[in-house]
């Protein structure tokens, strides 16, 4: 008798060297449902699901495909299997079209004809209700779009079981909205999905049951329907996690930046930023709100001196020596010298501000090598306040030599974001400073842009989440298309009044 | 209008030998494998087939000419695969460097090439040099009518089988690299190895075949080199420069085999220009950098109109480990 299960793990083990990334897991997924695998960020999830997609082999335990046993040494045994994992990072080869990622490496005549392989992708991206144009490039397309070719490449290849690693981690969440309706597509059509997410309400919208894991080891697997975000957060981090986040008052207000008429083009000629004007005070937090690609990065990225700017003014409000500084026109570093840091966190985490070959210590040593008259670099420092990071954001690492690239996503962003708080800056721009990370850590970064406001520190904090804009930031600044759309008071603004001004063209009050 | 001709003859004769090097190393680097040992691959190419026509003709008593192409072909390629497979055990099983392993390669090929050349010019024992007249002779077989079609037939029929040869396998190259599913899979490889090695693709695999393929392709031209050009003799260096040449036309013809092809030519145009030029002798180094210069304008060029096709592969140079995270 064929079983329902699509996929049965029993007693799963992974170390990596003396850590141990899973314990003994168990779990199964059904045909036609959508599993969620949840848990905190190093919980064991991307691990976990690497053994199924041919990237690591199991150190222990059995893995079961439609009731056989199966052993998966390479991505294409887990191919032959009709196993497809989309990675958060794409697999994509950039000059390449959609149609030719998507036959990648598939077996089949010598002669490629790749307008059948177009006409094939066409027909299933239809069926399933997909938007993709087969032939563009995949350099000319948006993080959704990529995406999707991941999504198709799979179905392309027959894949009845999907892994979908925190897929929506890059989308805006009318692109969210789309991914599901797609997802809930193939679902009726049979297919076993899976997906990695920390996301709760996301959880709760589209899955049907629950797994969670818990620092590798599994914790167990919830209906959907019997559930909720409450309950999950317990299983996922083990203790109640307040969802309060503390916001002392402003004290001792002062203008510390002031953007007047800021106007730029991005590398495509569109503009990016037109005619932003705000205020940043000492002692609050100024939160930017916005769909992604509004101009937040190119607004940043301006005010410390990243990205050429075509009009409008960046004063700076210098409080120990009471000067007026124009930013524009300066380098980034002399920027940097005057108190403006920015930590900008991006789509890929490595992409920008960490080098990945190094370890902690030689990248805050990044900040600080100019430092001190003598020729050698000072190295004890860094790797003092590389202890420091290392202690209070929790970074898990072996040591501070251990190269950043082989750190988790949360911890390569903790050391990110501590490099520039520790630079004691007075004015702190941070953009997606919790994107990817768990709960706790989410929170650790909260108290510490709090401790900076408290100091004094004029805080950008640039986000996603508009319960978190609306709960830590003083005032919020949303941005439409590159334009202000409107500033709220963070005490009394709504996530409707703030969802509208983030869709509307117009300019609000 | 003879002098034309000549000039064109001279200039096809100069640009063969670069179009073999440059296919083998387009083929080389589309897998991501930066191939700098290409000139020394190319002098081991020329020397193997030196070598084994050398053996044929010494211990034959009957000499066939096509035993003696076959043999000295198959000579050249079994030198330059193995090349090949040097470069390619140290850079992808052994995860050597690329660029150093390369550049000792090619030191290492000129090396033994020289060596070798002067042993075999001992062993001939004649006032110094070593020829295989007869083998060199059946290379430089034209078609017998050739010199009957006049302007025609002096333009295009005046050649060895080699010559039609480079061309074949360049435009079989570039059909094979950009229209079929073995061609999409290597470039894969070259772009990102990553990607390619999660679709399934055997990356090692790709890399040492295209690699050792590449060498054997380069080869041929040394061998050209030795046999054609030279009829059938070997001078120490006498290859010259002509790899880094090979090198730069990669380059120049944007990593697509057809264009190396008229790449080739005007190369070889260039190369010999000064010998058209009245000027003289003393400055015919200053002319022979101008291919390269040629290059440098075309690498600026592209460069500024920064279209990412005609990039060179983006993993090209680096050393793909599966664990790397």
């Amino acid at each position: 008798m064929p079983t329902s299960n699509a996929i049965e793990l029993r007693n799963i083990s992974k170390f990596f060297g003396s850590v141990v990334a899973n314990n003994k897991i168990s779990l199964d997924v059904k045909k036609g449902e959508i599993l969620s695998l949840l848990g905190e960020n190093g919980s064991g999830k991307t691990t976990l699901m690497n053994m199924l997609s041919g990237i690591y082999f199991p150190d222990e335990g059995h893995i079961y495909v439609d009731g056989k046993e199966v052993t998966i040494r390479s991505p294409k045994d887990a191919f032959d299997l009709k196993i497809g994992m989309i990675h958060q990072h794409f697999k994509l080869i950039d000059i390449f079209t959609a149609a030719e990622n998507i036959v990648l490496g598939l077996p089949g005549s010598l002669n490629l004809d790749i307008k059948q392989v177009a006409a094939d992708v066409k027909v299933l991206v239809d069926k399933y209700g997909f938007k993709l144009d087969p032939d563009k490039k995949i350099y000319e397309m948006s993080v959704s779009e990529k995406q999707t070719v991941e999504i198709v490449k799979m179905l392309y290849r027959g894949a009845n079981i999907l892994i979908l690693d925190e897929p929506t981690a890059v989308l805006t969440p009318s692109e969210t909205e789309h991914l599901f309706d797609v997802l809930r597509n193939m679902k009726q059509d049979g297919k076993a999905i899976i997906i990695i997410t920390h996301k709760l309400n996301e959880v709760l919208e589209i899955s049907d049951r629950v797994s969670v894991l818990r620092k590798g080891e599994y914790i167990g697997t919830v209906n959907t329907c019997d559930t909720n975000e409450l309950a999950l957060t317990e299983m996922m981090v083990g203790k109640k996690v307040s969802l309060d986040i503390e916001r002392p008052e402003p004290e001792n207000m002062e203008l510390r930046l002031e953007v007047k008429g800021l106007t730029c083009y991005n590398l495509e000629g569109v503009k990016a930023l037109d005619d932003v004007s705000f205020s940043a005070y000492s002692g609050e937090i100024l939160g930017i709100a916005g769909i992604a690609g509004s101009g937040q990065k190119e607004l940043l990225e301006s005010i410390a001196g990243l990205q050429k700017v075509s009009s409008g003014s960046v004063t700076y409000y210098d409080p120990k020596s009471g000067n007026e500084d124009e930013l524009i026109g300066k380098t980034p570093l002399e920027i940097r010298e005057l108190g403006v840091a920015l930590s900008f966190v991006p789509e890929d985490r490595l992409g920008m501000g960490l080098v990945g070959s190094m370890g902690i210590t030689d990248n805050i040593m990044l900040r600080s090598y100019r430092d001190g008259k003598s020729f050698l670099t000072n190295r004890k420092g860094p790797k003092k306040l590389s202890a420091d990071i290392i202690r209070t954001l929790e970074v898990v690492a072996p040591d501070d030599e251990t190269p950043v690239s082989k750190l988790s996503g949360g911890n390569v962003q903790k050391v990110l974001v501590g490099r520039e708080i520790a630079a004691a800056p007075t004015v702190l721009m941070t953009a997606y400073a919790v994107r990817g990370l768990d709960i706790n850590t989410s929170y650790t970064i909260y108290d510490l842009l709090n401790e900076q406001k408290k100091k004094g520190v004029a805080v950008v904090y640039v986000g996603e989440d508009l319960d978190v804009l609306i709960e830590l930031c003083d005032r919020i600044m949303v941005l439409c298309g590159g334009k202000v759309s409107g500033i709220v008071d963070g005490r009394t603004a709504t996530k409707e009044q703030i969802g509208l001004l983030m869709t509307s063209r117009e300019k609000g009050e | 209008m003879s002098v034309f001709i000549t000039f064109i003859q001279k200039a096809i004769t100069q640009g063969i030998p670069l179009l073999y090097g440059a296919t083998g190393e387009i083929i080389t680097e589309k897998s991501g494998n930066l191939n700098l040992g290409i000139p020394g691959i190319m002098y081991l190419g020329g020397i193997g087939g030196l070598t084994g026509a050398f053996i044929y003709e010494m211990n034959t008593t009957s000499f066939s000419p096509v035993l003696a192409v076959i043999i000295t072909f198959l000579c050249a390629i079994i030198f330059s695969v193995l090349g090949g497979l040097i470069y390619s055990f140290l850079t992808v099983t052994l995860r050597a460097n690329q660029n150093v392993t390369g550049l000792a390669l090619t030191t290492f090929g000129t090396g033994l090439g020289n060596y070798l050349g002067g042993s075999l010019s001992k062993i001939a024992g004649t006032v110094g040099q070593i020829t295989v007249y007869s083998t060199g002779k059946a290379f430089k077989a034209t078609v017998p009518f050739a010199d009957d079609l006049g302007i025609f037939g002096q333009l295009f029929l005046s050649y060895g089988f080699l010559t039609y040869l480079s061309i074949a396998i360049a435009i079989f190259a570039a059909w094979f690299i950009f229209r079929t599913r073995i061609g999409l899979n290597l470039r894969s490889v070259g772009e990102n190895p990553a990607t390619a090695d999660a679709a399934g693709i055997n990356v090692s695999r790709y890399k040492y075949l295209a690699t050792c393929i590449g060498a054997a392709i380069a080869g041929i031209g040394g061998l050209y080199f030795v046999m054609e050009y030279l009829g059938g003799t070997w001078q120490n260096n006498g290859f010259g420069d002509r790899g880094w040449l090979a090198v730069a036309l990669v380059i120049f013809a944007r990593w697509k085999p057809n264009h190396a092809i008229w790449g080739s030519i005007l190369f070889g145009g260039l190369y010999i220009l000064y010998v058209y030029l009245p000027f003289g002798d003393a400055i015919q180094e200053i002319f022979k950098m101008l291919p390269y210069v040629v290059t440098i304008f075309v690498l600026v060029f592209t460069s500024l109109k920064n279209k990412r096709e005609q990039q060179p592969p983006a993993s090209l140079g680096i050393t793909y480990f599966r664990e790397d995270r």
